[in-house]
């Protein structure tokens, strides 16, 4: 195993600026650390081989020509199938897209290509982002480094299990109601939500409008602030896009102190249905947090307890108008046209064999929860709860800096024990989905091993709409903390593959 | 308060543009009510009296000049379509034949 892929993205990108080694070299190491370790891990559906080497070199000429300067320039990423590049198959991890290639790079891919970061390929999800295992991809699960036994989380489980099987220094993922966060949380990874509208979906093949945004995986606090930075901004293309300055996210994850700051222990995300051992390193935590002059005050949020219910109506609600456009007319999968059957009926065969049960599911449950007779009191009354929530977070930033709470409620579990439960894979998001639901934004960090099972526990900080740099702010505080307590990255502590 | 029948679950299957054989409707009929009696806690505390929200960031409208852009060549389109015929995606019959 070469030295480097072990290295964070903020060394690589030192390391290639100076000259010491070239980002050809960087990205060929990762490509061939995929090729080693991938037919066990799984995270990838498509590695961009020639194009990576040929955008490495693009970008080494550049920087020995001095025509770019981005902190992570020459930095190999692992990108969630879910973001158009054009050109590159886009799957969503869905049968129905199998083959497409989108004609244009969504705004993220346009701004790592910018930043001079070389895309590696694709990486595995659940299909269209709906899971928190990634066993719902068409395309087979990913497994956990940290136990291969094990789900990654979901549904950006490809692109967290890629950040801990060393395959990529950076990810970028989406987030609906977790799935940066909690695959972050299992795998010991860092991942951040950030504030929606602050990172265009441009180019994001949507789930829930209303929900989505995509973010930065990292093993490190300042490495997710770096890519932060890099994707973060107004884009006309994106009418959800705020159009104000962003908060300095990088500035912040340089804080050596929280003295004075005020965190907020949410009561309702905790106790009861959460793991022994992830409540004793969270427990942990909040220990240490004082101990560094924080002051730690409970905090009630009882709207929360209804979060999980509205989301699951307001996420298959809009998903099954947004997925209606995959109908097998323009693109995609399309079965049964054979001249027999109308124009419907090969919508209905194309729809019926080129999404999986999860998405059905979800397409169903959102065409009950919007029909007539039943809008008001479903769709209708979990938009009230989404006020409610809002209301929450609103009462409680007036009182504290920031929220925390562990970011799921159990570490990784067994690949295929909740597959066909789906209540019991729903409760994963419990502690994520808050956020989601009022557009702030969130950041999962590692925390420790849990004792029962020896497998990565996350804590989650909650933030303030437009106030992403707190997050870094308290995160940076924490992994140095933790890291010198430890002697080690976290991450060092993954088994070899 | 949320029992779907059989019936209930292929009229959403049609409404959905989703084949579903037998078997399936008989399981989708079984989780969906499950899920259902779970969401529909929302109810508790949904009063008359709470705005809902359909976006958590207040929006506006955002509007820009209609200038004339390139857009996607048929060319590059019809690499996509499952059939192109003509420069125009070849689709099934959509009338019925008199």
């Amino acid at each position: 195993m070469s030295e480097l892929i072990s290295k964070n993205a903020v060394e690589l990108a030192a390391l290639i600026h100076s000259g010491e080694v070239t980002s050809e070299e960087v990205t060929k190491v990762h490509l061939d650390r995929i090729d080693s370790v991938d037919e066990k891990v799984h995270a990838f559906l498509f590695v961009d081989k020639e194009n990576a080497m040929a955008s490495a070199r693009e970008v080494d000429a550049a920087i020995q020509s001095g025509t770019i300067a981005s902190p992570l320039a020459g930095v190999p990423l692992a990108l969630k199938d879910v973001l158009t590049m054009k050109d590159v198959p886009t799957t969503c991890g869905s049968k129905i897209l199998q083959g497409w290639k989108p004609q244009y790079d969504s705004t993220v891919v346009a701004r790592l290509r910018s930043a001079g970061i070389v895309i590696l390929g694709k990486t595995n999800m659940d299909e269209f982002a709906m899971g928190s295992s990634t066993e719902y991809s068409a395309y087979g699960p990913t497994k956990n480094p940290w136990d291969l036994s094990r789900i990654p989380g979901g549904s950006g489980g490809g692109s967290a299990a890629s950040l801990a099987a060393f395959e990529a220094p950076l990810a970028i993922g989406t987030d609906t109601g977790g799935s940066i966060r909690q695959p972050a949380a299992v795998t010991g990874t860092v991942g951040v939500k950030p504030t929606y509208g602050a990172v265009s979906r441009y180019g994001l093949v949507a789930l829930a409008s209303s929900l989505d945004q995509a973010g930065p995986c990292t093993r490190s606090v300042m490495d997710a602030a770096l890519l932060h930075q890099a994707i973060a901004g107004h884009d006309p293309m994106d009418s959800t896009s705020i159009n104000t300055a962003m908060p300095n996210v990088v500035d912040a994850a340089k804080n050596q102190s929280i003295k004075g700051m005020k965190i907020g222990l949410v009561k309702q995300l905790g106790g009861d249905g959460y793991q022994v051992g992830v409540r004793k390193r969270f427990d942990e935590v909040v220990e240490l947090l004082g101990s560094l002059g924080a002051e730690v005050v409970e905090i009630s949020c009882p709207s929360f307890e209804y979060a999980l219910a509205a989301y699951y109506l307001i996420l298959p609600s809009e998903c099954s108008s947004n997925l209606a456009k995959f109908d097998g007319m323009r693109y995609g999968l399309r079965v049964g046209d054979d001249g027999k059957h109308s124009v419907e009926e090969v919508m209905s065969l194309s729809r019926a064999e080129g999404f999986g049960p999860e998405v059905k599911r979800r397409i169903m449950l959102g065409t009950f929860a919007l029909s007539s007779g039943y809008y008001d009191a479903y769709y209708g009354s979990a938009q009230k709860v989404r006020t409610l929530i809002a209301k929450d977070f609103n009462d409680a930033f007036a009182q504290v800096d920031v929220l925390i709470s562990p970011t799921a409620p159990t570490t990784a579990f067994k690949i295929g024990d909740k597959v066909d439960d789906p209540l019991a894979m729903y409760l994963n998001d419990v502690a994520t989905i808050p956020v989601n639901l009022a557009g702030n934004c969130a950041m999962s960090l590692p925390i420790g091993l849990a004792d029962e099972d020896n497998l990565p526990v996350g804590l989650q900080i909650m933030a303030p709409v437009m106030a992403d740099d707190r997050l870094y702010f308290l995160g940076a505080v924490i992994e140095a903390a933790l890291e010198s307590q430890w002697g080690h990255r976290f991450i060092d502590k993954v088994p070899a593959l | 308060m949320a029992e779907l029948s059989r019936e209930q679950v292929a009229h959403l299957a049609k409404l959905a543009r989703l084949a579903l054989s037998d078997e399936e409707l008989e399981h989708y009929a079984q989780q969906l009510g499950v899920i259902l009696d779970s969401v529909a806690k929302v109810t508790e505390v949904a009063t008359a009296d709470i705005k809902p929200t359909s976006h958590a960031i207040e929006m506006t409208n955002v509007f820009r000049e209609d200038e004339i852009r390139p857009s996607f060549s048929s060319e590059t389109t019809s690499r996509n379509a499952p059939e192109w015929e003509d420069e125009r995606f070849r689709v099934p019959r959509i009338l019925d034949e008199e």
